[in-house]
């Protein structure tokens, strides 16, 4: 019987190898990474989210229901859930005002330190003046201040500017303390901005305030948009600062919920949904920003 | 449309780097002068100074009748071509191009009609809408060059436009920017380190080495009449050969030794360097272009001005023949021979024992293969003599 040889159509070079051929062993080991790893990140979800998950059941529930039994019971009969602490809530003067509050420290902190930080890390990162090196030095070293030190001698300083226990207190407390890390990262950012791309704006007539409008902002905005985020939450959730330069009046959400804290029994029904109206906001604002962390923003601008 | 005047500019760098000395230049109206020199020869240093990127440390500059060594770069009226293009990446080609009208604070309508007119000539019409980022590396640059263009401006100053394209791409758009120059009638300074499109795209050339300009003339001028060894070196290519040689008289006639040969040399070029009967019987440099060596199998010259040798490798390349050989010559070694090696990226084969190698250009109809005794004919009358320690032209 003769064969006929058909030649492989292969070109020079070039060797044909099927899918990967692999041990048992190794593929077990390779499912088994796979769901440990699954696993992992499970259960890790599930370890962050069930303290929410109950905040979020509690505060449907009544205040005898949530003194009687645990939250959980709740998902055996749903039909018990209400509103009714919501509505509470939102007669409840007090807390609709440290909502307010919160949000009149939370957005001209976080204003502030975006647009102060991005102009003065433009400034150290591009335009040349005696000192700049040093300038940035000193103002890297003051991350590593931690808030507790200042808060005395900064309530001191407040109290004999009259502005002690007021809001502008509180941001400007928190403006102070955002600022140092906001121009650190945001000026190592505009730094790896092409040197070539602000000489080209200049060459195009821009003026430094141009040039950083023009051109460092948009492209420094996903730096920018994580740096608004991480402000925004930890003035949002701070409790420290408040507790300290705050009265009452001016209490941001936080400071009003621990007040709700009583020593043998909490008043969940007010906490529950102020605490979980108070999460809401920040995760609006992670997710209206998350989409521009995006890579690749310089791609095609040189070479 | 303006003249640019640089009148003994220096720039010493804060580190103290002189990377520009005393840099005298006039450049004409709607003349196109190319830089070009070695790596590191203060080429990018000049421009961005005419650029106004960089502060002038010493001389004036003038740009048309202003000196504007103080005027900010946006008030000289010159637009830049980068190297690395400097596109835009958060912009559209057509805000891209627009952006410097749009900072000038142009109407809308002026400014799309000036950018669709540009695109229209560079052939990016179609593509107004996308980002750099999905651009082809020849459509970024014509965006480059748009942008310079868009403005109108009296002085284009262009670093290494070309650098990052592939060789077809590059010889394309470098007669695409001899073109769009020639129509606009813009002065052009243009930064280069590939000779090259210095000889192809310049009215003159000017070369620099090590911060100091060596030599400013019409691309032929310089290639015919290089001032010294640097600029006979770097002009060329293949580059000039430098050999050690020594010319005598005998009965008015010259003769040209060159290690055991002895060639009869044309009285033109005698007559052509008057300089030459002042350093006879002393050691020469001796420059030979690469076609002024040829096959003399096939050349009805006399015997005399042949040098015999054999063939160490060939390179057939279609429209000529390289034929690489050497001579039994110390091989030349001074500061401008290293230089030269070290800007070819090359570790000096001249430098190698005591041989010289060198390239000849033979028709390709010539049958000298690698390993052949060959006869090369050399071309007297067109030889080049350098001053062995200065390295100054000897004329
Ligand atoms: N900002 C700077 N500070 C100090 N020295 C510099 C600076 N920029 C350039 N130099 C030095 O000045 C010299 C000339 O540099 P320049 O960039 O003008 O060279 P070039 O001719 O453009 O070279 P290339 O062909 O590599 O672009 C070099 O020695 C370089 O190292
Ligand atoms: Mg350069």
């Amino acid at each position: 019987m003769s064969t006929t040889e058909v030649p492989d159509l292969v070109p020079a070079g070039m060797t044909v190898t099927g899918p990967p051929r692999r041990s048992l062993v190794s593929r077990v080991v390779g499912r088994l990474g796979g769901f440990l790893a699954t696993g992992a990140i499970v259960l890790l979800g599930v370890f962050w989210l069930t303290p929410v998950v109950g905040l979020a059941v509690a505060s449907l529930r009544s205040t005898a229901d949530n003194s009687a039994t645990g939250w959980w019971t709740a998902l055996t009969d749903p039909g018990r859930l209400t509103l009714d602490n919501y509505g509470a809530l939102l007669r409840n003067e007090g807390v609709l005002n440290s909502l307010w509050n919160t949000v009149l420290i939370t957005v001209p902190s976080t204003v502030l330190v975006v647009v102060l930080g991005s102009l003065a890390a433009y400034a150290l990162a591009w335009i040349e003046f005696p000192g700049r090196d040093w300038l940035f030095v000193l103002i890297v070293a003051l991350i590593v201040v931690p808030v507790q030190v200042a808060i005395i001698p900064d309530a001191k300083l407040f109290g004999s500017l009259g502005i002690y226990g007021s809001i502008a207190a509180v941001v400007a407390f928190h403006v102070a303390f955002g600022l140092p890390f906001a121009i650190f990262l945001l000026r190592n950012f505009f730094l790896a901005i092409p040197r070539d791309l602000l000489e080209a704006a200049r060459m195009d007539g821009g003026r430094d305030f141009t040039i950083f409008r023009r051109v460092v902002l948009p492209i420094g905005w996903p730096a920018i948009a994580s740096l608004t985020i991480f402000q925004f939450l930890w003035v949002w959730n701070d409790l420290l600062v408040a507790l300290v330069f705050a009265t009452s009046d001016n209490a941001p959400i936080t400071y009003t919920l621990r007040e709700q804290m009583r020593a043998f029994s909490s008043n969940v029904d007010v906490i529950g949904p102020g605490a979980f109206l108070s999460m809401l906001v920040p995760l609006v604002v992670f997710f209206a920003f998350q989409r521009y962390f995006v890579q690749g923003v310089l791609a095609g601008s040189v070479k | 449309m303006a003249e640019v005047a640089l009148a003994e500019i220096g720039k010493r760098y804060a580190d103290g780097t002189r990377a520009v000395e005393s840099l005298s230049l006039q450049v004409a109206d709607g003349e196109f002068l190319v830089l070009v020199g070695p790596s590191g020869c203060g080429k990018s240093t000049a421009l961005r100074m005419i650029a106004g990127l960089e502060d002038i440390s010493e001389g004036t500059l003038h740009i048309g009748d202003r000196v504007v060594n103080s005027v900010p770069s946006r008030d000289r009226d010159v637009a830049m071509v980068f190297q690395s293009y400097a596109l835009y990446p958060h912009l559209d080609v057509f805000d891209n191009i627009g952006f410097g009208l749009r900072l000038r604070g142009m109407r809308r309508d002026d400014i799309a009609s000036r950018v669709n007119r540009v695109a229209a000539t560079l052939g990016l019409t179609e593509h107004l809408r996308r980002r750099p980022g999905s651009l082809s590396g020849g459509q970024r640059q014509r965006v480059a060059m748009g942008r310079a263009m868009v403005r109108e401006p009296a002085v284009y100053l262009m670093d290494e436009p070309l650098s990052n394209l592939d060789a077809k791409l590059r010889v394309q758009m470098r007669a695409e920017i001899a073109r769009i120059t020639r129509r606009t009638g813009v002065t052009t300074i243009y930064v280069t380190h590939d000779q090259t499109e210095a000889m192809t795209l310049g009215d003159r050339v000017a070369v620099m080495r090590k911060g100091v300009l060596q030599q400013v003339a019409v691309p032929q001028e310089l290639y015919d009449n290089p001032v010294n060894m640097f600029v006979g070196g770097f002009i060329g290519s293949p580059p000039m050969n430098l050999v050690e040689g020594v010319f005598t008289e005998q009965d008015g006639e010259l003769s040209l030794r060159l290690g055991d040969q002895t060639l009869r040399v044309d009285p033109a070029l005698a007559a052509a360097k008057p300089g030459l009967r002042a350093c006879l019987d002393q050691p020469v440099v001796v420059g030979v272009r690469p076609e002024d060596l040829r096959d003399a199998s096939m050349d009805d010259r006399g015997a005399q001005t042949v040098l015999n040798s054999e063939a160490d490798l060939t390179e057939a390349l279609g429209s000529d023949l390289y034929v690489h050989f050497s001579l039994p010559v110390p091989a030349v070694v001074t500061e401008d021979v290293k230089e030269l090696a070290r800007d070819a990226g090359a570790d000096s084969p001249r430098e190698r024992a005591d041989r010289t190698m060198l390239v000849a250009r033979f028709s390709p109809r010539s049958a000298a293969r690698a390993g052949d005794r060959i006869a090369v004919a050399v071309d007297t009358a067109r030889l080049h003599v350098f001053d062995r320690d200065s390295g100054r032209s000897i004329r």
